[in-house]
């Protein structure tokens, strides 16, 4: 624990951090929707919160946005209190929520241009600047219908664009792209890498691993309202998997030595309903030991670790609502 | 900078409720003329013909008696219904508020500016009666513009505690009631179709608390006269005194309600 903290500092310090956290918390009467957390988020860098379903990411983003005070603790975004400058850090971050607010009786040009007033920016600035971020989220063909027949991705699109209205340094983003299909995922994606090649800070929640994996420099794990785990992607996985994973569908009969079988080459071996995991630094090697046994698995498949398998591993299977 | 931003968010609700605005504005004209056709002469030939009407109405026909009380119940009406059902959607169901609160513009400014767009709303509403107070004979006078623009206070001191309660509400059920058990009541007991010397005594105590009694007498009074320094003053006080109450309340639990 004490080493994931660590490796949670910013990688350079000549440059204050854009978001620094110190043991904030959230509470909601009785509930405490976070418990104390601390973390460090770099100009550039993309960061993302993982975990479960009322682990407490929406409540700690609701605060970086500056919107929802913090119950206790320290929070500073681009060295300024939100307590006291919200309008100020607002100004310069843009937000893309969990479930979109567009206005739907507005064109989707409107709902841009709504909100770049709301940015103290002119009218020709805003549509200057619609068009651009039509173009930018491919929806320029769509400027002038209402937003109520587009797809989700379309909108989910929009939404970005929308958050991107007052050219912001710090982009946060709340599970950007559940409920989307592949390919419109891949395309949101694309989108934010370029954001961040253009040096915009990206902070994001997400419950797929994939994404966390393919859009996030660090992460850390949240689960009931604490930070259990951080680090880059690749490191978070080395240090709470093995390298890779073998899945094995096994009979019934078969399955109570597995373990004994591998022996040393099987890590942890997790006995679900429908399969049998067995983390381990050599699946094929594995395999062929428990071959060696005698055990001729119904089916099996070698993987790589990923960061789901870390997920699950620290935060458990069990269903959170 | 709290004005500025203020218009901002009078803007988006300009905008939003822009298409529905040529239905509003039908509706808003034409509600008052019905009511003056269907009451102010139907009802009023019964009441004029009678030996005593005009000592029971201070010497007015009824359509004098009727018509500028309208501008405060039309005002009551807009500014009850704006503070309800729109404003649950900006926090729950259209989430406009939602949207706003990431933006610069603080709670405070999206209270301004709500109270810059029902002032819209009611003014638009007072047109249509403002328009048939010109158009009757014996309405018309330079107390017409001053009663609408009393009207604009008048349905903020409705519109302004209402909203504060919607602040604090997760659903519209209590809309309803709110609908029938007073603004309805208020309605048909706060002096606009009868005085309120009619009334039991009992009733009128709420008549002198609540802002439309205050409202359709100041209308009237500015319209059709006699305006008395001290009972106008008092009026005003206590319309003010509800949209000042009205608009505090506003401040506290929208920052609540956004900030959470």
């Amino acid at each position: 624990m004490a080493s994931a903290i660590a490796s949670l500092a910013v990688p350079d310090p000549s440059h204050p951090p854009v978001i620094a956290a110190r043991s904030i918390t959230k509470r909601f009467g009785d509930f405490e929707a976070v418990r104390g957390i601390d973390f460090d988020v770099a100009r550039g860098e993309c960061f993302g919160f993982l975990g479960p379903n009322g682990a407490g990411k929406s409540s700690l983003m609701r605060m970086v946005s500056s919107v929802s005070p913090v119950t206790s603790g320290e929070l500073h975004i681009f060295g300024m209190d939100p307590a006291t400058n919200g309008p100020a850090i607002r100004a310069r971050m843009g937000v893309v929520p969990q479930t979109d607010n567009l206005d739907q009786e507005l064109t989707v040009e409107e709902n841009l241009v709504i909100y770049g007033r709301y940015f103290d920016l002119a009218r020709s600035q805003c549509r200057d600047r619609a068009r651009e971020l039509l173009d930018f989220v491919k929806l320029a063909d769509r400027a002038g219908s209402r937003v109520e027949p587009l797809s989700g991705g379309m909108k989910r699109r929009l939404t970005i664009a929308r958050s991107l209205m007052n050219r912001p340094e710090l982009l946060l983003l709340d599970e950007p792209t559940t409920g989307l299909d592949p390919q419109a995922r891949h395309v949101l994606w694309e989108r934010l890498y370029q954001l961040k090649e253009q040096g915009v800070t990206l902070v994001l929640t997400t419950h797929y691993m994939d994404e966390a994996e393919q859009l996030c420099d660090r992460l850390v794990v949240m689960d009931h309202g604490l930070i259990v785990a951080g680090g880059t992607p690749r490191g978070l996985i080395d240090e709470h998997a093995t390298r890779e994973v073998l899945e094995l569908r096994l009979a019934a009969s078969d399955r109570s030595g597995v373990a004994q079988h591998i022996g040393d080459l099987a890590v942890r071996v997790e006995d679900l309903p429908d399969r049998v995991l067995v983390y381990t630094p050599d699946g094929d090697e594995a395999l062929a030991r428990l071959r060696a046994a005698g055990v001729h698995p119904l089916g099996s498949l070698v993987r790589r670790s990923s960061l789901e398998d870390v997920f699950l591993r620290l935060t458990g299977r069990t269903l959170t609502d | 900078m709290s004005t500025p931003f203020a218009i901002r968010v009078w803007e988006g609700q300009l905008m939003t409720v822009w298409r529905a605005w040529r239905t509003a504005v039908a509706l808003s004209l034409t509600q008052p003329i019905i009511f003056l056709l269907g009451m102010g002469l139907g009802v009023g030939s019964l009441v004029d013909g009678r030996n005593d009407a005009a000592a029971s109405l201070g010497g007015l026909s009824y359509l004098q008696y009727l018509a500028p009380a309208l501008l405060a119940t039309a005002a009551m009406t807009a500014g009850s219904f704006e503070a309800t059902y729109p404003v649950l959607d900006g926090f729950k169901w259209r989430r406009t508020f939602d949207a706003v609160a990431v933006t610069p513009i603080a709670p405070r400014s999206v209270v301004n500016g709500l109270f810059l767009w029902w002032t819209t709303r009611i003014v638009i509403g007072s047109v249509g009666v403002g328009a048939a107070l010109v158009i009757i004979p014996s309405t018309r006078g330079w107390g017409v513009p001053v009663a609408m623009a009393m009207s604009v206070p008048v349905g903020l001191a409705f519109a302004a505690p209402l909203a504060a309660w919607t602040a604090t509400r997760e659903d519209e059920t209590s809309f309803p009631p709110i609908q029938r058990f007073i603004i309805t009541p208020l309605f048909l007991f706060g002096g606009a179709f009868y005085p309120i010397e009619s009334l039991p005594l009992a009733l009128r105590p709420i008549a002198w608390v609540t802002p439309l009694w205050h409202g359709v007498q100041l209308c009237r009074d500015l319209t059709v006269g006699p305006l008395t320094l001290g009972a106008t003053l008092v009026h005003i006080a206590v319309v003010l005194a509800w949209v000042a109450a009205g608009y505090l309340a506003c401040q506290i639990t929208f920052a609540r309600r956004i900030q959470r």
